[in-house]
């Protein structure tokens, strides 16, 4: 009795992190494992491996139109964003102009501000100017709730990047330019990097100001709440699966590649 | 408009001033520094000499005044245009390159296309050929250290300019690296501004050196010259120690003005002396000072009626602490060379020296001026 509770007290730990993991990791686990489901249309009891659903990702109707205007979306909201977004950093970050702190104040209204109303508010303000929703639409919304993402991350980067490297840059005959470019640009870009991810995964998967800006447009987010009232087909989760999978690869070549570069 | 690689000669600073608001960092300062000359700024935290530096650097614009560079007016142009390099503080090198592409930057930034044999050329000079592949975060202080004067030298500036170059390194590299500079400088043959709150830094490696504070120039002088004859209490305390007497002059012998101090007269050379009238602050360094029994005979001049407060015995030198008859603590080094045996606490002894080694100041200057430097702010970045 008493060997069991050493045993338990010197393995608490270990023991709250398998069932923290297992906490965080069986809905990811489910989307896998029912990707695998020979269910048919509707994907909510098992009924049997098959491959069938990745074999045929587009086999469910709607799907891929909803992925392709998601990605194209989430391509374009990230493109502009990340430019915009990395150049009013730059401007918050190392320069001194009247409104300044009121400029960094109003970057952070949009991810205060409720989602919801957000949308209703950008949809009432579509239909005032005569636009009607869609594709454009939820592109624009999209770049202005991703701004403020890119803004505060890029930001940070900025602050850290030691002032004195572009003086000596400067100092090494440099010009303004090259000096933005050989110097600054490369040591601000993993921050740049880090912001464009972020923006695209907001964009992908933002439902709430999408369902309100994109008119009949579907996405993908939309696709699987309309489909859940009738049963979500497999093919949601192939695609939710394979998202999922790309993100895992890429985090893990980083860490590869970052640990190379420390060794060297 | 590119760097123009053949403006050179002496670099002259007219009537500089710098203001920050209300705050004047530099003040009308006025400074030539000779081709080829291995010069140093001197002061403490916050007396300007950065500040100074970044102007000839031309990361800062002066207020009012005019730098030249040999006939050539810098004032205004900017840093990728002037033929200067500075080894930073803490050194910033880009963490992004490695160290061959480091000290390649500058040669790239003007066109120069082979950058091969030159770079090796530099990594050589500091003795790091073997370093050309790492990431400036692979290598240790000093090495970095070495990599920033090397991608600086490979320019061979008119300038280069050495913002307290060896702050961040222990004490033992710093004074090697102070030797290897000197050297370096005499091989190169450039001329070297070289920015340091350390006087005994300032002092192993320059040619001359000006003392700052308070954004001006105490006085510009060779090292002995500063440490020998110092025009000013800041210049005093702040290279090295001095005793400064409060005395007054009571006659004249010659080349020399008889100074009473305290009642005792004793002999001061007057082309030695920095006062403006009677009043007088007379100086002698500690290690001038020799200390004897009262029976001992003694020549030069003469102090009487000290006793000995405290000994510290530090190997080389034993330092005491003489109380004098008028209450003041006196500072005396001696050499533990002549056999004889430490004074001990108590004893009453007198104080001599060679008549030659007096200095004197003005009277109504604080006699602890340059003293009251803290330690941390030492530590801490200038300005």
């Amino acid at each position: 009795m008493r060997s069991l509770s050493r045993w338990f007290q010197r393995n608490l730990i270990r023991i709250y992190a398998v069932v923290a993991f297992t906490y965080l990791l069986i809905p990811i686990a489910y989307t896998v494992a029912f990707s695998f489901n020979d269910g048919g249309k509707s994907n909510l009891i098992w009924k049997g491996f098959t491959l069938e659903n990745w074999m045929n990702p587009c086999g469910a109707p709607e799907v891929c139109t909803a992925l392709s205007n998601s990605i194209k979306i989430g391509f374009l909201a990230t493109l502009f964003a990340t430019i915009l977004g990395t150049m009013i950093a730059f401007a918050i970050g190392r320069h001194k102009f009247r409104g300044r702190s009121t400029t960094n104040l109003m970057i952070f209204l949009p991810m205060a501000t409720p989602e919801i109303v957000l949308g209703a508010s950008l949809l009432s303000l579509f239909l005032t100017l005569k636009v009607n929703p869609g594709f454009w639409p939820t592109v624009l919304a999209h770049v202005m709730f991703c701004i403020s993402f890119v803004v505060v991350t890029v930001k940070a980067r900025i602050a850290s990047l030691d002032p004195r490297l572009e003086q000596a840059a400067m100092d090494l005959y440099a010009n303004e330019f090259e000096t933005f470019r050989r110097v600054t640009l490369p040591l601000v870009a993993p921050g740049i990097a880090g912001a464009a991810l972020l923006a695209f995964s907001l964009s992908f998967d933002d439902f709430i100001i999408t369902n309100f800006n994109s008119g009949t447009m579907t996405t993908f987010p939309k696709f699987v709440y309309v489909s859940a009232a009738r049963g979500i087909p497999p093919q949601a989760n192939v695609i939710g699966s394979a998202m999922f999978i790309i993100a895992l690869v890429i985090v893990i070549l980083g860490q590869i590649v970052g640990r190379k570069r420390a060794v060297k | 408009m590119a760097v123009n690689s053949s403006i050179k000669g002496d670099l002259r600073l007219t009537n500089i001033t710098k203001s920050y608001g209300d705050f004047t960092a530099v003040n009308d300062l006025s400074l030539t520094i000779p081709e080829g000359s291995f010069f140093a700024l001197l002061g403490p935290s916050g007396c300007g000499k950065t500040t100074t530096l970044r102007m000839v650097a031309g990361l800062e614009e002066p207020t009012q005044g005019t730098i030249s560079l040999g006939n050539t007016d810098i004032t205004y142009t900017k840093p990728y245009q002037r033929p200067i390099n500075t080894v930073f503080q803490n050194y910033a090198l880009f963490p992004h390159l490695t160290i061959f592409e480091n000290i390649a930057f500058g040669l790239r930034r003007r066109g120069i296309k082979d950058v091969k044999e030159q770079v090796e050329k530099a990594l050589d000079l500091v003795e790091l050929s073997h370093l050309a592949n790492r990431k400036p975060t692979q290598l240790s202080g000093g090495q970095q250290q070495r990599i920033a004067l090397a991608r600086a030298i490979v320019n061979r500036p008119a300038l280069l300019l050495l913002d307290e170059p060896l702050g961040a390194l222990d004490l033992k590299l710093r004074r090697q690296m102070q030797i290897e500079l000197k050297w370096i400088q005499k091989e190169v043959g450039l001329t070297f501004v070289h920015v340091t709150h350390d006087q005994e830094e300032a002092m192993t490696m320059a040619d001359t050196i000006a003392v700052m504070n308070e954004g001006e120039i105490e006085q510009l002088g060779s090292p002995a010259d500063l440490y020998d004859n110092p025009k000013t209490a800041f210049v005093a305390n702040f290279l090295g120690q001095s005793n400064l007497i409060k005395g007054t002059i009571s006659g004249n012998d010659g080349d020399n003005h008889i100074v009473d101090l305290f009642g005792q007269k004793i002999s001061l050379a007057k082309n030695r002396s920095h006062a403006v009238d009677n009043s007088i602050f007379a100086g002698i360094r500690p290690e001038k000072f020799r200390i004897s029994r009262l029976a001992t005979p003694t020549s030069g001049n003469i102090l009487t009626g000290g006793k000995i407060e405290d000994v510290s015995y530090i190997g080389v030198s034993t330092q005491y602490q003489v109380l004098m008859p008028w209450g003041q603590e006196l500072m005396v080094f001696e050499q533990n060379d002549d056999g004889v045996a430490p004074f001990s606490v108590g004893e009453d002894v007198n104080i001599s020296w060679e008549a030659g080694f007096t200095f004197a100041l003005r009277g109504d200057e604080d006699a602890e001026a340059g003293m009251e430097v803290e330690p941390e702010e030492i530590l801490s970045d200038d300005e």
